[in-house]
């Protein structure tokens, strides 16, 4: 009964996507109109362009950085650091998190100086990793593994320990071992939230880097962001602007993706 | 007479709270053959959960003797299948490998097992549903596959059909009857609801409260399939009754003692 319903449901394609494109348009909706009276004030002289470039000289720079090549260079760089400092600090997160979650003996070891360190921030660091690291490579990228840590930690830590205890007692009578209970039971059951841990850890480690490139650099989207304000090229600092809420925001997509996919079998209101 | 699968002998049990301590189980002496259907019943709060648990190894902090097949109960194990009140499925994994759990589907062998309890169970057609699309009956028929794939020498049911809806209840009795003469899988269940114990039973413990413990044992022998209207049912059904009116009797003079 219900089986059908649900095939029912995804076999028809064909009524799905006008009302995709309607979202979608909807979801467009604001943002066009926005853009649209952003640019009737900057071509009547109502607003500075010089302060608030309109849309179109944006974009006109926007091609031009990409034309030139020079765009894709800084965002590869900014790219690859982010990557780094998420796989790091995320990876590690991910690790401590399931140790603290798992052994009470380890959350005791642990978790408290965890704690501390969460409540320095990472502006009253960014001086230090310099002076330690130089304003090289590492500085940056530990600056972003540091942000990036603490999301993934404390979520899967918590997945951990909000999972169902009748499902313990299931895994005891069904003779699962400590390691079996932690691959089949905790790990499936926590997914959830480490889900939402690695889309917050990406998000702060990209926070992370804009503080990283703008502090000192020589390359990046940061880098050319704080470039152009110096030259009061303001058109290609709102670039910059673009780009990091543009990738922020795929890669944000990317995540809620697999969680559809991996999270199927959830049973929440979904709105 | 053969050798009994399960066998509890002056089993006691106690619970020690902050305040007092207390007597859950108190003397159960009580043998299952193989292959035998006992119903459990009793009131609210006699110790029935509490006797099935140990049975399980589920719980350990006993005094007494739990024996299967002639080995002392040591833990938790696939020999003692349990069923408990909700299925407790794994929501995450769709039906048959909620059934497989910890084996693997792609082992021919398990393949093929998991496919014939799927067909027992009665839930073809469901194999890939998730456990949020099922209704209450379908997921405690799961529940009972993933049980059996597991052979167990003793199937331990904790009122497992009481959440569900009298027509549904009527249902899954049958299915478990099905089950039950298909395999002769030795079973043990626990209900409040006397039709419930009457029709599936050959044999009722009758449990009492404060302290937990046997009132009597009731022998079915009526034959399968069972009608609840015949009046050879209804006989025993006022035979359990009038246990368990004395039983309330000497409960009311007891408090009333206090
Ligand atoms: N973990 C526990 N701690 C203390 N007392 C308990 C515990 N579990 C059960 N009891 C007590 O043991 C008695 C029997 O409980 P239980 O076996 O759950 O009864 P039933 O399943 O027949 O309703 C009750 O009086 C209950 O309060
Ligand atoms: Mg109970």
């Amino acid at each position: 009964m219900s089986r059908q319903a649900e095939t029912a449901g995804i076999a028809g394609p064909a009524a799905g996507a006008p009302k995709r494109r309607v979202i979608l348009a909807l979801g467009s909706l604001l943002p066009v109109a926005l853009l649209a009276v952003w640019q009737a004030l900057g071509d009547l002289g109502y607003i500075s362009t010089m302060l608030y470039p309109t849309p179109l000289t944006i974009a006109e720079a926007f091609v031009d950085l990409s034309a030139s090549g020079e765009l894709w260079t800084h965002l590869q760089i900014s790219l690859t650091r982010a990557a780094l400092g998420f796989a790091l600090g995320g990876g590690l997160g991910l690790l401590l998190g399931v140790a603290v979650g798992l052994f009470r003996s380890t959350e005791k070891a642990l978790d408290p100086t965890v704690q501390m360190l969460r409540m320095v921030p990472s502006l009253a660091l960014a001086p230090l990793f310099v002076l330690w690291f130089g304003i090289g490579e590492e500085s940056k990228i530990l600056l972003i593994a540091k942000g990036a840590f603490f999301p993934l930690y404390i979520n899967t830590y918590l997945g951990i320990r909000s999972v169902d205890r009748k499902l313990f007692d299931v895994s005891r009578v069904l003779s699962f071992g400590r390691f079996k209970q932690i691959i089949r039971l905790v790990l499936p059951a926590s997914l959830p939230n480490v889900l939402l841990g690695i889309r917050i850890s990406l998000g702060v480690a990209w926070l992370g880097l804009v503080v990283a490139e703008l502090m000192a650099s020589t390359s990046g989207i940061g880098y050319l962001m704080s470039d152009a304000r110096q030259f009061t090229k303001t058109p290609v600092v709102f670039v910059g602007i673009a780009v990091f809420a543009i990738v922020g925001k795929l890669t944000d997509s990317l995540v809620r993706m697999l969680e559809r996919r991996w999270l199927r079998w959830q049973d929440t209101y979904k709105g | 007479m053969s050798v009994p699968v399960l066998e509890i002998e002056r089993l006691n049990k106690s619970f020690q709270t902050p305040k007092t301590v207390v007597t859950a189980l108190s003397g159960i002496d009580l043998k299952v053959q193989e292959g035998e259907f006992i119903t459990v019943i009793g009131p609210s709060g006699c110790g029935k959960s509490t006797l099935l648990k140990i049975v399980a190894g589920l719980d350990l902090a006993y005094e007494g003797s739990v024996k299967l097949s002639d080995k002392e109960v040591a833990g938790p194990g696939i020999d003692k299948g349990f069923i408990f009140q909700e299925p407790r499925l794994f929501p995450w994994l769709t039906v048959e490998k909620n059934i497989a759990a910890d084996l693997s589907l792609r082992n021919p062998e398990v393949r093929k097992k998991v496919d014939s309890l799927i067909e027992l169970v009665k839930l073809q057609g469901f194999e890939k549903a998730y456990p949020r699309e099922l209704s209450g009956g379908m997921a405690q028929r799961v529940a009972i596959a993933r049980a059996l794939l597991r052979n167990p020498k003793v199937l331990l049911l904790d009122e497992p059909f009481g959440a569900l809806d009298a027509f549904t209840r009527a249902h899954m009795q049958e299915v478990l009857l099905d089950i039950w003469q298909h395999n002769r899988t030795t079973m043990i269940f626990v209900t409040h609801d006397i039709d419930e114990a009457i029709f599936l039973a050959n044999r009722i413990v009758i449990l009492k409260p404060r302290p937990g413990s046997i009132r009597g044992i009731v022998p079915v022998t009526l034959p399968y399939p069972r009608k609840k209207a015949t009046t050879s049912f209804q006989s025993l059904r006022l035979k359990v009754l009038d246990e368990f009116e004395r039983l309330e009797e000497t409960e009311y003079v007891d408090r009333a003692g206090l």
